[in-house]
């Protein structure tokens, strides 16, 4: 089990002082995810969908057995997927795979780990395991993106080991608003830090339940030490732009894509948005003809307990 | 270096469609260079050099192909413009490109042949020290991720091996490397990389 140090993403570390290669250290499991910005990533459900996502210019795929929408209209307990589902994803593309386990179920993370996938999402998405604990994150050689609604849940998973770090939003709905509240959570609370002294820095640390230390990092930083992504609710280039103007790194689709009506174009029109978010001519070129986006649901039509943002903790 | 040729500080444009442009935007500036993202034809003009970043070869050439910076940014490199790619900017310029997409389009203007993920997935990702040529001896910290193996090299100049296998190279006014300079504080090689931008052949 390796050191449980946080390192800050600008520094090198690991292979600094041996003479020996060194696998899986943080500075490579933060390092993908660097390599992911810019970009986006979309859900697939099969090697096919697969396909189409890289031919449109994802970054990554996340495999899974249904879209979070379907996992919100069929209910059930929602586990990791079919190893060999997985397996038939990673082989039919040449991008990262992620795939998701539940929260705190380290075995289903290290069955992904097992299968080589690129990156782990411990996420709300899938019904929790554990109702106080997370993932312990560090001893894995398999990087970990988690979700996050404000700044304090952000620095908890970072602490836990986490080299990356996306927006809950509401997956499944097609609807930005909390992914939108969420972005804006995690930067008010980064602003907030400027201008404090340490003492108040370590009152504010307790206020939000957020370590100290990752907390002295984004403070330095003026951001997360890791990358950001938005996620839960992208459904068009508009949604994408806007996610990117707000700061964060890159785009999760999850439903968005195969749950409207031509998906290949839709993506191609996402990616697109993505890398030219703050050029609304581009925006509007490809936000033209794409069909119907997916349907989408209005947050106070959910019942409270059927919220998946709320869980994690 | 003929450096007193300018006085004026290097303009360095860093490929940004998509992957960790703005890592080597930073490392670029403590270096001493000004910088421009580039995503557009226009964003060529007056560059004394440009960085193709790592991020996912397939996403990148895809959109430069889309938005018709594909061939604008294959004339530049080949007229002399001083390149530095990383990781998947090696894909890129790759001539030969064995695992990719099946029709993946690169520039083809390195003499090499790279076989995608050739170290394995994420979870072989690793750091190393490295000997590269001209850095006095002093080990250069090496971030693979994903890494490209360099299977064939043509007419290019080896500037280090990683278990026997070339992991730095250059060729004319392009180097290429399979590791990722920009996500460690030593700026050694973009240092150096400035410095060809601003001799101007």
């Amino acid at each position: 089990m390796g050191p449980r140090r946080i390192s800050s993403v600008a520094e090198g570390n690991g292979a600094r002082n041996g003479s020996e290669s060194v696998k899986g250290s943080f500075k490579v499991k933060a390092g993908l995810a660097q390599m992911l910005k810019g970009g986006v990533i979309m859900d697939v459900v099969t090697p096919e969908h697969a396909r189409i996502a890289q031919e449109a210019g994802a970054c990554a795929v996340m495999a899974l057995e249904r879209v979070p929408a379907d996992i919100r209209k069929e209910g059930g307990v929602a586990r990791m997927s079919d190893p060999d589902l997985i397996k038939s994803i990673m082989a039919a593309v040449t991008i990262p795979v992620m795939a998701k386990c539940r929260i705190g179920h380290f075995v289903e993370a290290q069955i992904l780990e097992a299968l080589g996938v690129d990156y782990i999402d411990e996420s709300e998405v899938l019904t929790p395991a554990d109702e106080e604990n997370h993932i312990d994150k560090h001893p894995f050689k398999v990087p970990f993106v988690c979700g996050c609604r404000d700044l304090g849940e952000a620095t908890r998973r970072i602490a836990e080991g986490a080299a990356m770090i996306r927006t809950k939003g509401e997956a499944g709905t097609g609807n930005v608003v909390e992914a939108v509240r969420h972005a804006r959570a995690v930067n008010a609370g980064i602003r907030k830090l400027q201008g404090m002294n340490h003492a108040e820095l370590v009152h504010e640390a307790k206020q939000i339940g957020a370590p100290v230390e990752v907390l002295v990092e984004c403070q330095g930083l003026g951001r997360l030490p890791v990358v950001n992504f938005a996620a839960g609710g992208i459904a068009t280039p508009a949604d994408a732009a806007l996610m990117m103007q707000l700061g964060v790194d890159g785009v999760f689709v999850g439903s968005g894509i195969f749950k409207a009506e031509d998906p290949l174009k839709r993506a191609k029109a996402i990616v697109a948005a993505t890398t030219y978010f703050d050029k609304p001519e581009v925006l509007a070129e490809v936000s033209a003809g794409l069909g119907k986006a997916m349907h989408g649901l209005e947050i106070p039509a959910i019942p409270k307990d059927e919220l998946l943002a709320a869980r994690g903790w | 270096m003929n450096r007193s040729a300018r006085t004026d500080r290097a303009l360095i444009g860093v490929l940004a469609m998509q992957g960790a442009f703005a890592e080597h935007v930073r490392a670029l500036e403590a270096a001493g260079a000004r910088t421009r993202l580039v995503r557009a034809q226009a964003d060529l003009e007056g560059l004394d050099g440009i960085v193709l970043p790592g991020g996912e070869s397939t996403t990148m050439t895809m959109l430069m192909e889309r938005v018709g910076l594909l061939e604008p940014v294959r004339e530049a490199i080949r007229g002399g413009l001083a390149t530095l790619a990383t990781c998947a900017g090696m894909i890129v310029l790759a001539r030969d490109v064995t695992d990719g997409m099946p029709e993946q389009k690169g520039l083809g203007l390195l003499d090499i042949g790279v076989r995608r993920n050739g170290y394995g997935r994420q979870v072989e990702s690793f750091e190393s020290p490295l000997h590269i040529e001209g850095m006095n001896g002093k080990e250069f910290p090496g971030v693979f991720i994903r890494s490209p193996l360099v299977e064939r090299t043509g007419d290019v100049k080896v500037l280090a091996t990683y278990e026997g296998h070339p992991v730095a190279v250059r060729q004319d006014r392009i180097v290429a490397l399979c590791f990722h300079p920009e996500l460690t504080s030593d700026l050694r090689l973009h240092r150096e990389f400035v410095r060809l931008a601003m001799a101007r052949p």
